[in-house]
């Protein structure tokens, strides 16, 4: 056994790694996605299986834990011989979903920390490309119906040789993404972030010595092992169900759903999927690497203490999802999995949760992230563009307070753009971007409120795709509370108002200079008998407007 | 005695001053209790403390929290918003964020309430072009409304304004005209670049202690003349300038970070006076940290500054960054049997334990007093208190004794302080080892060798009066006007005689204002920078500039050097955007002796040791204690040793050697394995 202090001190250093391998990795990122949105994450991996060792604190929730499923999936085929054996100096990069991965454009790179000839561990990140191929600009394609449609696909291959890039496969990829150009600046960005990282790592184990480091690495395994099992055990014995649903899957119009039963056993917890819906047409299928990690993600909301690492996952076990579209195998289409359905994971997750520990979870979260992509011509910069508006929407009310307004969807800490870059760049006005009034689910604490916003095309021509959820149910009320507003996506052309048959999912809706699109996100859950919200707090949010004089009625009594 | 200086900080506990005597570089110092809500009661106690007449005095500098703790505890002015139709939920939707990563509750107050903001018919498109014309009678009519339930302050607040401040400017022009004063805050004007929250909020942040701060000068102002002063009282900004009483209340949200702004200007002055330019200030209180980074005698001033959870304050101010540990952070030993310190804090209030007034769990100063970093001799039973809470939260579960408990903590405590300081280093582009550390504040000086030995940072200076660091840079600020302008155009196909014509209009603006001034200069200095990116990409870097006529192949080759030193990495084929021109220029005011903060009269001949007390360093070790004002002047001393002040404790670690400058700064130099 370590001493305590050093351990702490060994934990505190390989995080600080991690961290600055964050930092490194969004400040010399291009791709807006990586370095405005934090769409990346970093961390140290075992060499002999891949399993998590730490993991930047700032890297985007949905990657907890993701990256040790394609890391493994390396030293396995490492071993098996299919993929080339690392020599000091390589990278590898890899976005296969069924290898470990989540959607395409999530794209890991791989790389092994090297002490006295040997491979001490695995240093590796994820960065969320803008572009990757397929069928649409940015790969969230609505109606796809195999991984082609969805772009380009690979294998762990080395992309870094003895420290050179291959200039061949390199421009194997770059003839196979839009605005190849600039995806230089990234792959650098994301190299660079590594190489920070080993200096570091190196720098740790210079001063504390290769035996100690590995020893703390061990005991740090299991006292997060411990640390979950604690949290655990505030979870009454017992089993909790839940159901979550996805609005459809964009190609066949009929919801899908997560069904999930929650069961403590000892100082374990079992989320058994069992009775999920098969595997769907449409892009919303998760593959398993996802659905893992958006079961840890979940449980990392409700207990934050409890550090990121292989141990702290040791005492959740998932089954059930073979067969169901939470475990997709090759060619279902999986470009929803990162950004919708696991946000649908963690609902459940939250849904079944909250009825043993009404005191740390909360309603549901609006839990989509409210992709709304425009592509087209603007005549006046004389160019193609292809603009992406994400927003937020209401969180659930908790045991404390009211959910927030236009929180971050719950696998992402992005900001949203502001509106006037947004005008600034592309060839839009925005008529209304305002609080989504009446959304929030009435509730002892009330859920909070979604977005409400219009945008113009203002010349030229376009075409509008969406990538939402949560617009057939709202966000769900926990403990009496009802649910959140739903999602609304409406098109006004020439007059008329036109609603995708998706409800929340549609692709390529032509769209001409005059044209708007207005989209009402949703209302986070409420939480506990409405009955018993305070009436001075219910005539508050009618003074603010924020619901009419016949909600408040209707919704409070 | 005349021409005195003066500068009059007030923190948080306590308001201190400082009088300089220019000809003699006499000194008088005193600190009294912070008087609230009225600061004023405490300033006018500090100078009665020091007994001097004030018709003496010839400036007095004032540093004060009146805005911040307005801002802190939103005990703000009522205040109404006017905005483009669609547009009013803006302050209340912020960004999409959520206060932390994990963890999906949290709550958010908008400065303005819904009911006080307004929406009237009005529109400019990104470029500065009229979509919608002001319809002035629905302004007037939401001027009077506002007016009516009780308003203040107004704020205007138009979209894409900075492109066009038509409508604006027009608006507050009808305002102006019913609104019963001149608390009327435009957003371009403080802020004149792109994003209409987060200049949203620093206009409504400053409509919204526009009033107060200008009471609260007045009041005291007033004051201070009734007593026989009769010179211009100024007031620090948070750009680490000062700024005359009735001029700094119309832009009073650029004071609500004057604190930390105020540490690092005395750090400026006194590193540059012993030859140190390249210095990481390191200022330890109660509950927090504040690091900033001083880099070839320059302090990095930033834009984006966030004073709290979705609070964007967006004005330029000195990059001072927030560390959450202070020495009231709490040490605990998690479920899992970790030991864990902070980021929960006792505060001030109740504190560590042996402060006797209630706290319970150990802080990081119960461990400093435990090891006999403190002098526990002195504090009787809340010693014992401390000790028996040391072993049983600490000791017990980790199977330590007291000392080992306590030394766990600092270790962590220093652990993640160390961590935290190196990302603040890191994203500012530096390697904390090319940097001395500057410590302050009352627990700076106990940890800070220790964290140098963490970051393996070669060298600690502790200033004379390190407990009221911030009076002092009242007393040697500079007056300094800061300027934005965004571009935001591609390098090669922006105009540079645009460029240059905007750099020195900034600089010609700054150098009026100045002049207004009734203040004695050495000098104006202007500094440019730009603020540059490669195209595609959304994060900016700070380029300095070395005039206000820099050539496209100078900015792309300056770009690209700043670039690779940053991120070691060339991207030759990439052209660079002009984001943002910056320029400050700064009045110089006379360089003050600061070679008498401390007495030479009190200092001795040589080294004596005031006491040898028991202090754990690993083991208990007999350590000389020293009175720092007893010190002389040619120094040399081993450590371990323990040098003790009025205001703070230095901890010096076995190993290190401690040597004096001549305005008896003690420098510290740390070995590293």
């Amino acid at each position: 056994m370590l001493d305590p202090i050093t351990l702490a001190v060994i934990q505190a250093g390989l995080q600080q790694v991690c961290d600055e391998m964050d930092l490194t990795f969004s400040r010399a990122a291009f791709s807006p996605v990586i370095a405005e949105a934090d769409d990346r994450s970093d961390g140290i991996y075992s060499a002999t299986d891949g399993s998590l060792i730490a993991q930047g604190s700032k890297g985007l929730p949905v990657f907890v834990g993701v990256m040790q499923f394609s890391t493994r999936t390396i030293v396995e085929r490492i071993k098996a011989g299919i993929t080339a054996a690392p020599e000091p100096g390589d990278i590898y990069i890899v976005n296969d979903p069924y290898l470990g991965g989540t959607h395409l454009m999530d794209v890991r790179f791989a790389m092994p920390f090297w002490r006295d000839g040997r491979i001490f561990c695995w240093l590796s990140n994820t960065g969320h490309w803008p572009d990757t191929g397929g069928a649409v600009p940015g790969g969230f394609s609505a109606s796809a119906i195999s991984a082609e449609q969805e772009g380009l696909r690979l294998p762990p291959v080395k992309l870094f040789k003895k420290g050179e890039m291959d200039a061949e496969l390199w421009q194997v990829i770059c003839s196979n993404i839009r605005v190849s150009e600039q995806r230089i600046g990234d792959v650098k960005a994301q190299a660079s972030a590594l190489l920070v990282g080993a200096e570091r790592l190196a720098g740790l184990m210079d001063r504390y010595g290769d035996d100690t480091v590995a020893q703390a690495i061990s005991e740090m395994r299991n006292l997060a092992a411990r640390q979950m099992r604690a949290m655990v055990r505030l979870v009454p014995e017992g089993s909790y169900q839940s159901r979550a649903y996805v609005d459809s899957d964009g190609v066949v119009n009929e919801p899908l759903t997560i069904a999930l039963n929650i069961t403590r056993t000892g100082d374990g917890l079992e989320f058994d999927f069992t009775g999920s819906s098969l595997p769907c047409m449409g892009p919303m299928n998760s593959v398993r690497a996802t659905t893992y990690s958006s079961v840890y993600l979940a449980m990392r909301h409700i207990f934050p203490d409890v550090p990121i690492s292989a141990g702290a996952f040791e005492p959740l076990t998932i089954i059930g999802i073979e067969g169901t579209f939470l475990d997709a195998h090759y060619p279902r289409p999986v470009s929803g999995c990162a950004a919708e359905v696991s946000q649908r994971i963690a609902e459940a997750v939250f849904a079944a949760m909250v009825q043993a520990l009404p005191d740390r979870v909360t309603a549901a979260p609006a839990g989509t992230s409210g992709n709304f992509g425009l592509g087209g011509h603007d005549p006046e910069k004389g160019r193609d563009f292809v603009m992406y508006q994400i927003s937020g929407g209401g969180y659930g009310g908790n045991a404390d307070h009211d959910g927030l307004a236009n929180g971050c969807s719950t696998i992402g800490i992005s900001k949203a753009p502001p509106v006037e870059i947004m005008e600034q760049t592309y060839p839009v006005l925005y008529r209304r971007y305002a609080l989504h009034e009446g959304s929030g689910g009435a509730g002892m604490h009330r859920g909070g409120f979604g977005l409400d916003y219009e945008i113009e095309l203002l010349r030229g021509h376009a075409r509008a795709s969406f990538v939402m959820d949560h617009g057939r149910t709202g966000p769900q009320g926990v403990l009496g509370g009802k649910d959140g507003a739903v999602n609304r996506v409406e098109i006004l052309k020439g007059g008329q108002s036109l609603v995708p048959e998706h409800l929340s999912k549609a692709q390529d809706i032509v769209l001409a200079p005059g044209d708007r699109v207005r989209v009402r996100t949703p209302g986070g859950g409420g939480y506990g008998d409405p009955a018993k919200r305070d009436p001075a707090l219910v005539a508050e949010d009618v003074r603010l407007g924020r619901y009419t004089p016949a909600e408040a009625q209707k919704l409070f009594g | 005695m005349a021409g005195l200086v003066a500068g009059v900080d007030v923190g948080g506990t306590f308001t201190d001053l400082m009088i300089l005597d220019p000809q003699t570089g006499g000194v008088l110092l005193s600190k009294v209790p912070t008087t609230l809500p009225n600061q004023a009661g405490g300033v006018l106690a500090a100078f009665d403390a020091v007994g001097i007449k004030l018709n003496d005095v010839d400036l007095i500098v004032h540093g004060t929290t009146t805005t911040t703790n307005a801002v802190l505890e939103r005990a703000l002015s009522k205040t109404g918003l006017i905005t483009t139709i669609g547009f009013r939920d803006v302050l209340e939707l912020g960004r999409r964020t959520r206060p932390n990563a994990y963890g999906m509750t949290g709550r958010f107050v908008p400065v303005i309430p819904r009911d006080l903001r307004l929406e009237v018919p009005e529109r400019m498109d990104a470029k500065g072009r009229i979509v919608t014309e002001l319809d002035e009678t629905a302004l007037r009519a939401a001027v009077r409304n506002l007016a009516d339930q009780g308003c203040e302050s107004l704020v205007i607040h138009f979209l894409h304004a900075y492109a066009n401040p038509a409508h604006e400017l027009r608006a507050a022009q009808i305002a102006a005209e019913i609104w019963p004063n001149a608390y009327i805050t435009m957003g371009h004007a403080l802020l004149s670049e792109s994003r209409e929250f987060e200049r949203g909020v620093t206009a409504a942040v400053n409509a919204s202690v526009q009033p107060l701060l200008e009471r609260y000068v007045a009041r005291l102002a007033g004051e201070l003349k009734a007593r026989g002063y009769s010179r211009d009282l100024l007031v620090m900004n948070g750009n680490g300038g000062m700024v005359a009483a009735d001029k700094v209340s119309r832009e009073a949200v650029k004071t609500v970070m004057s604190g930390p702004a105020s540490g690092v200007m005395a750090a400026l002055a006194t590193g540059r006076r012993a030859g140190m330019t390249n210095l990481l200030t390191y200022d330890m209180g109660g509950t927090s940290t504040d690091v900033a980074m001083i880099k070839a005698g320059r302090a990095p001033v930033s834009n984006e500054i966030e004073v709290e959870y979705a609070m964007p304050i967006h004005v330029p101010m000195v990059d001072v960054r927030t560390v959450g540990a202070g020495g009231g952070s709490i040490a605990r030993v998690d479920q899992s049997g970790m030991l864990r310190v902070g980021p929960e804090s006792a505060g001030s209030i109740p504190g560590p334990i042996w402060y006797g007034r209630g706290g319970t769990q150990v802080t990081i100063s119960d461990a400093n007093l435990l090891l006999g970093r403190l002098p526990a001799h002195r504090f009787g039973q809340a010693v014992e208190a401390t000790r028996l809470a040391m072993a049983e939260q600490i000791g017990a579960p980790l199977g330590l004794s007291v000392e080992q408990a306590a030394e766990a903590v600092l270790r962590i405590a220093n652990t993640h302080m160390a961590g935290a300081i190196r990302m603040v280093s890191i994203s500012m582009g530096a390697d904390p080892r090319d940097f001395a550390l500057f410590a302050f504040g009352g627990a700076g000086p106990l940890h800070a060798v220790a964290l140098a030995q963490e970051l393996a940072i070669p060298k600690v200076l502790i200033p004379a009066r390190p407990g009221i660091t911030n009076a002092l840079g009242c007393v040697v600020a500079d007056l300094r006007h800061d300027f934005v302008r965004t571009l935001n155009r591609p390098l090669d196909s922006a105009d540079l005689t645009e460029v240059h014509g905007l750099l020195a209009g900034q600089e010609a603006e700054g150098r009026r204002l100045i002049a207004a001034e009734k203040i004695a200069l050495t000098g104006i200095e202007a500094e440019y920078s730009a603020d540059m990116q490669f195209i595609g990409q959304t994060h900016l870097l700070r380029v300095p500039l070395p005039g206000p006529a820099p050539s496209r192949e100078d900015l792309q080759a300056r770009f690209e050097a700043a670039y690779h030193a940053r991120f070691r990495v060339d991207l030759p084929n990439i052209r660079a955007n002009l984001v943002n021109l910056n320029c400050s220029v700064t009045g110089r005011r006379p360089q003050l002796d600061l070679s008498r903060l401390i007495d030479p009269k009190g200092r001795l001949e040589t080294v004596s040791v005031k006491e040898m007390r028991r202090v754990w360093f690993g083991a208990w070790v007999e350590t000389p204690v020293y009175w720092r004002d007893h010190l002389p002047l040619s120094l040399h001393l081993e450590g371990p040793a323990i040098i003790e002040q009025m205001d703070t404790t230095v901890i010096v670690e076995p190993g290190c050697l401690v040597t004096s400058d001549a305005d008896g700064n003690l420098i510290i130099e740390v070995p590293h394995a």
